[in-house]
């Protein structure tokens, strides 16, 4: 017999008022409206579990941990309700050739109807060798396992992007999925890591609704890389008033002013840091004092330091950008961002001067 | 076929069945392992091979060394943050950076909760398995259970025959299912497996507990560092500013926040209190005689040494995790190790899918060259891109094979406490002595498999209690007026010097780290890194001594050779993390680029 999530919620002594209630939460956590909570509820009634194969490439396994982190749903509901985590060596109980026949046994009795989820990517340099799984290239094991997939997951900046084995001079030719695997729909949520619950929404939409969610012209889910980190900030109001950190720890930091001078990458990163947060909320990097590094963009390693001043790297015309929505807050339509920075600083340097 | 004694000590013999398994799952990161077993199927040739190179240190070159912890950060994301601590630690001892007292107390607390998640992460997730049976459990009486729990763990609140029920029936429909997941292929019927069906469901049980606490004790670092895995780190301090009184208070590191740790640092001691050393006891209780998998630990172990009481001191008396090296078993005798003098440390790369100008001499990594070179030896079976068997008398492995003044170490928790107890450091003497007493055991049963992963538990509680030591400390400071977390004064470029070289560490979860960089015109000319598993993890060296590994391995018994429990238990007991483990680049690094593809 197969279980549903709900049938198992019933058995741990949840109401069905409870599970409603979860399900209306995780619509408006997918940003739903009410009228989807049935269709939640109906789908977690009576699907079976899907069967899922987590592989791994080059990577860090920081994808992994982000998973485990996720409060809603968690972790454990997902394994044990939701999905069939058939194959995932980070936590899978077998390993060697029993590991090995489990992929084998899903593509089989599970053919198209399966997905592959990926973290990490396969180097291409040395025939594939950098990374080996059962004595194989990793890129065999990808190819193998998605021949048949009905979709998939690229997990992360590595999968989605290549991310830092990628960076310059990338010696091992590391390589997103989607340029090896070009005949299936795929779906990128990058990070590194990506936030859990994004994670888990993006499983939980596909179990829920049976299809991707809506996409971006890179592959992104549109509900959480549409905007910008800047655009939901909170502390986008100090950048518009040109309030901002000159140094780590001066007066400004301790007060929470903008980090745009530290070489915040907000205005150019798509992300859901500033809104759905990370740790269950707990905070995002800007609230904790650091810049963001815009590590969900392609190629963020080697955009220059991550303490460079947007307006510093020429070659991907940040300076509109963040001048045009900063400044039309502030209501100087037209002046550089770099001429309004200018000013504060001028202002300041007066009212420094006034203290002495 | 060959029978051959390392000059560590160990009698290799390949003329048994040879058994292969890849993937070693349930692992950061890809190895691989081959053993030859006799007729009495006991394990008396071991090779471990290291299956993924990322290059990561190739990268670094000519990027701004500030820059650098979020690069090395991400050669792990499990022990996520100990190789950015190492970094910044490194490029701030080259520039010669003083950190404020609040930012060293801040970057142990992110130290130490890692430690404290990491290897309750460890025994629950990757490596109860190879002693908890959830088949088993299915057939526990729930009530039994409960007084079992209430005997074993009285405080833990969790204990009820219902509760016990529930979760017995939750797994019971999931393994009826018939889509056991996670679960699947695993060696339920192998006799290797001896709890109690009571015990397994205690164990499963709180496999579930410990997978939803864990999220709890990475707030810490959310709150401190933005987000987890891959916090925020900074050269010259911490990130995150304090501002607990005043205007814009809600900015920084607060009143609201600080409790928020503390509040979580108080349940991560309950549940490691209550839960995970319980747990650990009442497993190893069962398991006490089986000794395998002591390996090179009764020999030969190395720590640097980790948490500084003070900031800026990185001196032994300062450390409050043990540093030093014990060489043959000689407990009486803890040696003091400098990473800076060119004949202690030192890599080699015989066995390793690299090559040096002149071969088989080792290099300290301030000299360190890394040219990846993929070969494989001529009694390889298979292809270059199909391996069925490895030549181990060859290149076999992507992990460099680290040496201390020539010997083969092992590093990690159980190292840090045998050097520890040996140096007569108060609390791990104590929590050794209790455990000793617990189990009635010897204290050479410490060298094994059991002996490793209950160094592990018992390091998680110690550091759990630190966490409450610098958090009051932090707290005490504040109220003293100091609130500085960042010392700026070498930030700007133009205040460093033409040339630099630094060397920081840490003791990650799984053991001794280090990264060692030149800094040359305000960029990086060389980084290098020396990580735990490549020194677990190590293959082969110019002498044959054999790495930890695969001296754990040798002479154990298994039960069923085409079944790896008893290898698995004994790899996992190190904690492997492969990604961390594969390798550098040279002063002249461009040589990488050119990557052969045959």
């Amino acid at each position: 017999m197969t279980e549903s999530f709900y049938d198992v919620m019933r058995r741990q002594g949840i109401t069905r008022r409870s599970f409603l209630k979860f399900c209306t939460l995780t619509a408006s956590a997918l940003g739903l409206g009410p009228a989807f909570v049935p269709r939640i509820a109906e789908a977690m009634e009576t699907k079976p579990r899907i069967p899922v194969l987590w592989l791994h490439g080059l990577e860090c396994t920081c994808c992994s941990e982000s998973f485990i982190r996720s409060a809603h749903p968690l972790a454990k509901d997902v394994v044990l309700s939701m999905i069939s985590l058939d194959y995932d060596d980070t936590l899978m109980a077998s390993a060697g050739q029993q590991a090995e026949a489990i992929i084998e046994e899903t593509i089989d009795k599970y053919k198209g109807n399966y997905i592959v989820a990926v973290e990490g990517n396969p180097p291409l340099n040395e025939d594939g060798m950098y990374c080996i799984v059962g004595g194989k290239p990793f890129v065999e094991q990808l190819r193998h396992a998605s021949e048949h997939a009905k979709a998939i997951i690229s997990w992360g900046s590595c999968a989605s992007h290549g991310c830092v084995q990628a960076a310059h001079p990338n010696p091992t030719r590391a390589t997103p999925v989607h340029k090896v695997i070009t005949d299936k729909p795929i779906i990128k949520v990058p990070g590194c890591p990506p936030i859990a619950e994004v994670m888990t929404a993006v499983v939980t939409y596909i179990l829920t609704f049976e299809r991707f969610p809506e996409l971006d012209r890179q592959g992104r889910p549109k509900m959480f890389y549409s905007q910008r980190i800047h655009d939901k900030c909170y502390r986008r109001p100090h950048f518009d008033a040109g309030q901002f950190v000159e140094h780590w720890d001066d007066d400004s930091a301790r007060k929470g002013y903008c980090l745009y001078k530290m070489g915040c990458k907000g205005p150019t990163t798509y992300n859901a840091c500033s809104t759905i947060r990370w740790n269950a909320g707990t905070s995002f990097p800007i609230q904790s004092g650091h810049g963001c590094i815009g590590c969900s963009e392609e190629g963020f390693w080697d955009k220059g330091s991550f303490y460079d001043r947007l307006t510093t790297i020429n070659q991907f015309g940040i300076e509109s950008n963040a001048d045009r929505v900063g400044m039309t807050a502030a209501g100087v339509v037209g002046a550089a961002t770099a001429a309004h920075l200018a000013v504060s600083a001028i202002k300041r340097a007066q009212h420094k001067g006034d203290e002495k | 076929m060959s029978v051959n004694e390392t000059p560590n000590g160990f009698t290799l013999d390949d003329s048994g069945r040879r058994v292969v398994v890849d993937p070693v799952t349930r692992i950061e990161g890809h190895m691989r392992c081959e053993v030859n077993v006799d007729e009495d199927n006991v394990i008396r040739n071991a090779v471990s091979t290291g299956t993924m190179w990322r290059g990561l240190e190739v990268i670094l070159k000519g990027r701004d060394p500030r820059d650098a912890w979020a690069f090395t950060q991400r050669i792990c994301g499990v022990c996520s943050g100990t190789h950015a601590l190492t970094s910044v630690r490194a490029v701030e001892d080259a520039l010669g950076i003083q950190i404020p007292e609040n930012a060293n107390s801040i970057r142990n607390i992110m130290q130490l909760t890692l430690q404290a998640h990491d290897h309750l992460v460890h025994f629950y997730h990757l490596h109860a398995l190879d002693w908890v049976n959830p088949v088993n459990a299915l057939k526990a009486d729930p009530k039994a259970t409960s007084a079992l729990q209430k005997q074993v763990s009285p405080r833990h609140p969790k204990s009820s025959p219902g509760y016990f029920r529930d979760v017995q029936n939750r797994i019971k429909r999931f393994v009826e299912s018939g889509q056991l997941g996670p679960f699947k292929n695993g060696y339920w019927s192998n006799p290797a497996y001896r709890l109690p069906p009571e015990a397994d469901l205690m164990a499963v049980t709180h496999y579930l507990e410990a997978l939803d606490f864990q999220k709890e004790i990475m707030k810490i670092r959310a709150i401190l560092g933005g987000k987890d895995p891959h916090p925020n780190w900074l050269v010259g301090g911490v990130p995150c500013p304090i501002n607990v009184d005043g205007t814009g208070s809600v900015g920084g590191l607060n009143m609201v926040n600080l409790n928020q740790i503390s509040g979580i640092i108080d349940a991560t001691r309950t549940f490691i209190n209550d839960v995970y050393i319980p747990d650990l006891l009442a497993i190893a209780g069962i398991y006490k005689d089986w000794l395998y998998g002591g390996g090179i630990s009764g020999m030969n172990v190395l720590s640097y040494g980790d948490i500084p009481d003070h900031a800026n001191d990185y001196s032994a008396a300062n450390l409050m995790m043990p540093r030093g090296a014990i060489l043959d078993g000689n407990l009486k005798e803890v040696h003091e190790v400098d990473l800076r003098n060119p004949d202690e440390i030192q890599e080699q790369v015989p066995h390793s899918w690299y090559s040096y100008p002149d071969g088989v001499k080792g290099l300290h990594p301030w000299d360190g060259i890394t040219e990846p070179d993929y070969q494989l030896g001529p009694n390889t079976k298979g292809s270059r891109t199909h391996i069925e068997q490895i030549d181990e008398h060859a290149k076999y492995s992507w992990i460099k094979a680290p040496r201390w003044r020539g010997h083969a170490m092992e590093v990690g928790p159980l190292a840090r406490y045998v050097i520890g107890y040996a140096q007569g450091h108060e609390a791990i003497t104590e929590q050794i002595d209790f455990v000793l007493k617990t189990l009635d055991v010897p204290v050479t049963a410490l060298f094994s498999t059991l002996g490793r992963t209950a160094a592990r538990g018992l390091e998680a509680q110690w550091a759990a209690d630190q966490m409450r030591y610098f958090m009051d400390k932090l707290l005490a400071n504040l109220k003293a007026g100091d609130s500085a977390t960042a010392n700026v004064d070498n930030w700007e470029q133009s205040t460093w010097p033409r040339e630099a070289k630094g060397v920081g560490f840490t003791e990650a979860p799984r053991g001794a780290l280090g990264h060692w960089l030149h800094i040359r015109d305000t960029k990086i000319a060389n980084y290098q890194c020396v990580v735990p598993t490549t020194w677990n993890g190590s293959p082969r060296d110019a002498e044959g001594n054999i790495g930890a590994f695969e001296a754990a391995l040798m002479n154990t018994k298994v039960e069923r050779a085409e079944e790896p429990v008893e290898i698995l238990r004994t790899l996992h007991s190190f904690d492997p993390c492969l990604a961390c483990s594969t390798h550098v680049m040279s002063e002249d690094g461009e040589e990488l680029t050119r990557v052969k593809v045959r």
